[in-house]
C-alpha cells in the first residue's frame, strides 16, 4: 500500500496544519519528518481540504514544507505478554529503556516497542476447526503471577473465522506466529502474541455489562465502610492541593484487593512517580507474597512531558486496563489527576480556535468525561467468568472549589465521591475525605443500617460542634454534648487511619466489621456522666484504648484483650 | 545565506508577521536590532515575538531569519555576571557567545530520577527545623507585596551550602535588583552566581525568557555535578508576562484572564528541579506573590499543585502553618534523633498558643496552662520565627529544648519520655 503523504502548512504551538492529496482519517497517527527525526500526531480534524494534527512532541524546528507521513492506522496500543512491571509514558513508550537509549532527558522523536522481545511457554487452548471471534483466547502463557491469555485482536470483524493451524505447545517468541485463522471468504489472518488496539475505542468483546455490587476492599476504613467503592464501579477524588489526594492514591493502589493495578500519573509531579517506582518494587503483597510491581503497570506522563501525550495518557491506561480484563481479572485503575487530562483537552480547544464553554473548557468536556468512566464496569464474559474494571480518577479543582466544570461533570457520572477537605489536613486528619460531604451509591463491608446510624451522629455532632462555637462549653446540655464526643470519637478512632503505621495502614474487612461493630456498640450506649470535664475525660480515654487497639495485630490475644478493656471501660459508665 | 525580508505585514502587540518561506518554528531572528522569536507559522505567513517589544519597529525594518532556536551562552565564565532576559550582558561585561546552547529543552526522563535525600541548610530555624529544604526541592515562597521575601531570598543565597547559584529576576524593581546585587557582593557569593535580570522597566517578552535561561544554564551546571540553587522572583510577574501576551495574540483566556496552558508553562520550569544521580543537583525557590493574600488566585493555585510545598511569609516571619515541605520526611530523620518529634511537638503546643491567645482576646478566664502556653508562644514568636535568627540546625534544636525548658514540666510537653531524659536542659526537673 501506498504511504499517504502530505506537507506542512502550518505551526501553531502543538497544531501543526497539513496539506495532503488523496485520503485521510480521523484520529489517524502521522508522523512530521524534521530533520532525521519522525515526530509523532494525531488527526483531530479536517477542514476544508486541510489537516489539523495535534503533535505529540515539542514542535521546535518545524517547517512549512516539512513532509508528513500518514499511517493509516488509529493511535493505538500493543498488547501482549510482557506489560506488566512496565513503566510507560502516554504513548506506551518503556521509560527505563528510553533511558537506556537517550541517558537523562527525553528527546524527541523516539518510539520504542512496549512488548519486550522475549520468548514466552506458549500453550494452545483452541483447536484446529474451533470457531473463534474478537476476544476469544487461543492459547495461554505464564507470566509472572498471572496466566496470560493470547487472545484474537479484539478488532477482529466478522463471526465466521475458524482456527486453521496453531502451534504445539512450546516456546515461541512474542513476534512469532502461533496461529492462523481463516473465514468463509477464505481469507487468512496469522496470530502472534502481539496485537494492537486503538485506545479510544472501549473494547466491548464481552455478553453483558453487569452492575457492580460486590465491594472493592481497599483496607481503608472511611472509604470501605462509610464510602465504598464497588468492583466495577467509578469514583473520584476531588480536594485542594496538599489535601493527600495522592497519598491516598497510593494507598489504594498498595492495598486493593484487586489482580492488576494501573496507574496512570496525568500531568501531576515527577517526584511522586519516583516514590511510586521506588516503593513499589519492595512491598510484599501480603496475598500472593510477591513484590506488589508484578501487579502493576505504571503510565507516567507528568505535568512537564508534552500536553498531547497526557490527553492519550488515560486512554492508554484505561485500554491496558481492558487488556486485563479479558482475561478474566478485576483491575483497579487510578488517574491522577483527571483535571490535567481535561485541560490537555482545554489547550488544544483553544488552539483549534473552537467556541469556548464554562471556563474556557470545551464544549464536549462532559461527554468526554462520562465517555472515559463508562469504560469501568463489571461483565460477563463469553465463557461465563466475571471481570471488572473499577476507576478513580483524582480532580485537582482551582483553588480547591468543587463548583468547576471538572468536579461537576465528573460527580454527574461515578458512584462514589470522595472530597478531601483542606480543613481536615490542616489539622492533620487522615485521610482527609470529608466525612459528611462526600458520598458512595454502593454497599460497604459493614452493614448499611448500623452505618446510616453512626453517620447520623455523626452529622449531628457536626451540627452540635457549630453551635458550641456560638454558645460555648457552657451553652450546651450535656446531652449534645455527649453526642459531640460520640462524633469525635468516630472521626478520630475509625474515619481517621495512620497510613505510616505498619499495622493500622491496612485493616482487612473482617478486622472492620469488628472493630465497627464494638465502636457502635459504644456509641449506641447511654452514658450517665454528670459533668462535662468528666464527659471529655472519659471520651478521651476512650479514645485512647481504641487507638491502641489499632496498634494491635488482628486475631491474638492481645488484639482481644484490648477489645475487653475498651467494652469494660464504657461499661462501666453506662445507664444502669 | 541570509536573506533579508522588508515588508512587514502586520505588527499587533509584541508580534510581528512578515511573509518568507523556510522558517521554523522557535527560531531566532532581528527585527531591526532586536531580536525575536518564531511562534507560529501559517502558510508563507511568519509571526514573530519581537523581545525588545514592537514599539517603534517600521513595516520596513529588515526581518533577518537567524536560522538556529534561542540560545544562551554556557561556559564558567559566566560566573559572576549578569544578564537581561535576552542574555544581554547587563554589567558592561563583554557578551558571551561561546558554547551556546539551546534554552527550553527536553523533559528529564522520570525513571532516572532519585529520590531526594540531601538537606539543604539555611541556618533559618523556621526551614531548617520546621519546613527542611531539601536538595532538588521545588518549592514557592507565598507572599502579600511587600513582605520581605527578596531579603529572604538573598539571605538564603548566601546562606545555602551550595556550588553555583542562578538568581532569575522577572519585573523586579531596579533598587530590588541592585540590593541583590549588592547583597550577593558584600556576602561574597557573587563569585559563584549567575543573574538574569528583568526589571519592571524592561520590555515584557523578555520576562518570560529569564526562567528557561537560568534553567538552562542551571541544567548544564548540575550536569557537570554542581549544585545548583535556581532563585526566581517573581513568578507571578511571569504568569502576567504570558497573560499580557497570550491576550494580545487574541488566545481564549481561561481563568481571570490567565491562558489555559498556565498550568503547564509553570510546571514545564518547575519540574526542571531535579537530583540527578552520578551528577549535580537543581533546587528552585520562587517567590509567588498572592495578590490581595488571595492563595485561591490562579498563579499561586496552580504552582501550589506542582510545587512540593510552599513556605508562606506572613507579616515578616515564615508561618508555621501553611508552610510545607513535603520533602522534609526524606531528610529530617537522619539529621538527630529528636528532629521529628521536636518539630511535631513544638508546632502542637503553637497551635494550642493561638486557641488560647483567641480565648484571650474574647475575654475568657485564663488558666494557668494557658499563661504558660501564652509564655511559650511569645517565646517561640521571638526566638524561632524572627527571620534575623541565623542558626545552624543543631543549636536551633537545642534552642527549642531551652523553650520548652522555660515554660513547660516536662510531662507537659507531650514528647517521648526517652527522648526528654536525654535532651531535658535542667536534668534536675526531671525527677
Amino acid at each position: 500500500m501506498k504511504v499517504q503523504t502530505g506537507y506542512v502548512a502550518g505551526v501553531n504551538g502543538n497544531l501543526i496544519k497539513v496539506d495532503f492529496d488523496g485520503s485521510v482519517r480521523k484520529n489517524e497517527v502521522g508522523y512530521i519528518l524534521v530533520d532525521d527525526k519522525r515526530l509523532k500526531g494525531e488527526v483531530i480534524r479536517i477542514n476544508n481540504g486541510e489537516v489539523s494534527m495535534q503533535i505529540y512532541e515539542m514542535t521546535d524546528g518545524i517547517k512549512v514544507g516539512d513532509a508528513v507521513e500518514f499511517t493509516g492506522e488509529l493511535m493505538s496500543v500493543d498488547l501482549g505478554p510482557g506489560l506488566l512491571t512496565q513503566v510507560f509514558d502516554g504513548l506506551q513508550n518503556p521509560l527505563p529503556q528510553l533511558a537506556e537509549q537517550c541517558g537523562f532527558f527525553l528527546d524527541r522523536g523516539v518510539y520504542l516497542e512496549a512488548i519486550p522481545d522475549k520468548d514466552w511457554e506458549f500453550t494452545p487452548t483452541a483447536e484446529v476447526g474451533d470457531h473463534v471471534k474478537a476476544g476469544s483466547t487461543i492459547g495461554t502463557v505464564p507470566e509472572g503471577l498471572f496466566t496470560n491469555h493470547i487472545m484474537v485482536p479484539f478488532t477482529l470483524k466478522g463471526d465466521d473465522w475458524k482456527v486453521k493451524s496453531i502451534k504445539k505447545a512450546g516456546t515461541y517468541n512474542v513476534h512469532d506466529t502461533v496461529c492462523t485463522i481463516v473465514n468463509g471468504k477464505d481469507e487468512t489472518r496469522d496470530l502472534s502474541m502481539v496485537f494492537t488496539q486503538p485506545i479510544k475505542q472501549a473494547v466491548s468483546c464481552y455478553e453483558e455489562k453487569l452492575r457492580p455490587s460486590e465491594p472493592l476492599v481497599t483496607k481503608i476504613r472511611c472509604i470501605d465502610a462509610f464510602l465504598p467503592v464497588a468492583k466495577g464501579g467509578t469514583f473520584c477524588t476531588p480536594g485542594p492541593f496538599g489535601a493527600g489526594k495522592t497519598v491516598l492514591q497510593h494507598m489504594q493502589a498498595k492495598n486493593s484487593e484487586v489482580d492488576i493495578v494501573i496507574v496512570a500519573a496525568c500531568g501531576e509531579r515527577a517526584g511522586e512517580v519516583v516514590e511510586v517506582l521506588k516503593e513499589f518494587p519492595e512491598l510484599i503483597d501480603p496475598k500472593t507474597g510477591r513484590s506488589l510491581m508484578e501487579r502493576t503497570i505504571i503510565i507516567c506522563n507528568t505535568s512537564s512531558m508534552p500536553v498531547a501525550a497526557r490527553e492519550a495518557s488515560v486512554y492508554t491506561a484505561v485500554t491496558l486496563a481492558e487488556y486485563y480484563r479479558q482475561m478474566g481479572l478485576d483491575v483497579l485503575m487510578l488517574a491522577d489527576s483527571t483535571s490535567r487530562w481535561a485541560q490537555a483537552m482545554r489547550e488544544m480547544s483553544g488552539r483549534l480556535e473552537e467556541i469556548p464553554g464554562e471556563e474556557a473548557f470545551p464544549a464536549y468536556l462532559e461527554s468526554s468525561i462520562a465517555a472515559f468512566y463508562e469504560r469501568a464496569g463489571k461483565v460477563r464474559l463469553e465463557d461465563g467468568t466475571i471481570s471488572s474494571i473499577t476507576i478513580g480518577g483524582t480532580v485537582s479543582p482551582a483553588g480547591g472549589n468543587f463548583e468547576e466544570p471538572v468536579t461537576q461533570a465528573t460527580l454527574k457520572v461515578v458512584g462514589a465521591f470522595h472530597g478531601l477537605a483542606r480543613e481536615r489536613s490542616d489539622a492533620r486528619k487522615y485521610p482527609a475525605i470529608h466525612p459528611v460531604d462526600s458520598w458512595s451509591k454502593y454497599t460497604g463491608v459493614v452493614d448499611t443500617d448500623r452505618m446510616e446510624e453512626a453517620r447520623a451522629i455523626l452529622i449531628r455532632s457536626t451540627e452540635v460542634n457549630q453551635m458550641m462555637k456560638v454558645v460555648g462549653e457552657e451553652g450546651t446540655s450535656n446531652d449534645d454534648y455527649i453526642i459531640y464526643q460520640k462524633g469525635e470519637l468516630l472521626d478520630s478512632v475509625y474515619l481517621q487511619q495512620n497510613s505510616f503505621d505498619p499495622i493500622d495502614q491496612a485493616c482487612v474487612p473482617e478486622r472492620q466489621r469488628k472493630e465497627f461493630d464494638r465502636l457502635y456498640d459504644a456509641m449506641m450506649q447511654t452514658y450517665d456522666i454528670a459533668d462535662k470535664k468528666d464527659i471529655r475525660a472519659f471520651f478521651n480515654q476512650l479514645r485512647q484504648e481504641f487507638l491502641d487497639w489499632h496498634g494491635t495485630e488482628f486475631e491474638t490475644k492481645e488484639f482481644d484483650a484490648q477489645e475487653k478493656k475498651i467494652t469494660d471501660l464504657y461499661m462501666s459508665k453506662v445507664v444502669s | 545565506m541570509q536573506k533579508v525580508y522588508t515588508k512587514i505585514d502586520s505588527i499587533v502587540g509584541n508580534v510581528v508577521t512578515v511573509r518568507a518561506e523556510g522558517v521554523k518554528n522557535g527560531d531566532l531572528a532581528l527585527v531591526g536590532d532586536s531580536y525575536a522569536n518564531v511562534i507560529k507559522l501559517d502558510k508563507d505567513i511568519v509571526s514573530l515575538q519581537v523581545f525588545a517589544g514592537a514599539q517603534g519597529v517600521s513595516t520596513t525594518d529588515p526581518v533577518r531569519f537567524l536560522g538556529r532556536p534561542m540560545m544562551v551562552s554556557f561556559s564558567e565564565h559566566l560566573l559572576g555576571r549578569i544578564f537581561d532576559g535576552a542574555g544581554v550582558p547587563r554589567d558592561n561585561g563583554p557578551a558571551l557567545t561561546e558554547n551556546m546552547i539551546p534554552i527550553g529543552g527536553p523533559s528529564f526522563n522520570p525513571a532516572k530520577r532519585v529520590l531526594p535525600k540531601n538537606m539543604i541548610r539555611t541556618g533559618i530555624p523556621m526551614i531548617d527545623v520546621f519546613n527542611t529544604l531539601v536538595e532538588s526541592q521545588k518549592l514557592p515562597i507565598f507572599s502579600i507585596s511587600g513582605e520581605p521575601y527578596n531579603q529572604l531570598l538573598s539571605r538564603i543565597a548566601m546562606q545555602a551550602e551550595v556550588d553555583v547559584i542562578i538568581l532569575g529576576g522577572m519585573g523586579l524593581k531596579y533598587d530590588d535588583y541592585m540590593e541583590f546585587r549588592d547583597t550577593l557582593e558584600k556576602g561574597g557569593a557573587m563569585s559563584h552566581t549567575v543573574m538574569f535580570i528583568h526589571t519592571a522597566a524592561d520590555p515584557i517578552v523578555e520576562c518570560t525568557l529569564v526562567p528557561d535561561m537560568s534553567l538552562a544554564v542551571a541544567e548544564q551546571f548540575a550536569l557537570e555535578g554542581k549544585r545548583v540553587l535556581v532563585l526566581l522572583t517573581d513568578m507571578t510577574n511571569f504568569a502576567d508576562a504570558q497573560k499580557e501576551m497570550a491576550i494580545t495574540m487574541e488566545q481564549v483566556p481561561s481563568n481571570r484572564g490567565y491562558p489555559g496552558d498556565l498550568y503547564s508553562s509553570l510546571a514545564a520550569r518547575y519540574e526542571k528541579a531535579v537530583d540527578i544521580e552520578g551528577a549535580g543537583s537543581i533546587t528552585i525557590l520562587g517567590v509567588t506573590t498572592m495578590p490581595g493574600d488571595d492563595v485561591t488566585h490562579p498563579v499561586p493555585d496552580n504552582t501550589g499543585y506542582i510545587t512540593e510545598g510552599q513556605y508562606y511569609l506572613k507579616s515578616g516571619h515564615i508561618e508555621p502553618f501553611g508552610s510545607l515541605s513535603r520533602l522534609k520526611q526524606n531528610v529530617n530523620g537522619e539529621t538527630r534523633d529528636d528532629h521529628r518529634a521536636l518539630m511535631d511537638g513544638m508546632i502542637r503546643l503553637y497551635a494550642q498558643y493561638k486557641e488560647s491567645l483567641e480565648k484571650k482576646s474574647m475575654g475568657f478566664m485564663m488558666t494557668e496552662w494557658d499563661d504558660k502556653l501564652l509564655k511559650y508562644g511569645e517565646l517561640f514568636e521571638s526566638k524561632m520565627m524572627d527571620l534575623g535568627v541565623n542558626i545552624p540546625l543543631e543549636d536551633a534544636l537545642d534552642l527549642g529544648w531551652d523553650i520548652l525548658a522555660e515554660c513547660f514540666e516536662p510531662n507537659e510537653t507531650g514528647m517521648k519520655t526517652s527522648l526528654i531524659q536525654e535532651r531535658w536542659p535542667n536534668k534536675d526537673a526531671l525527677n
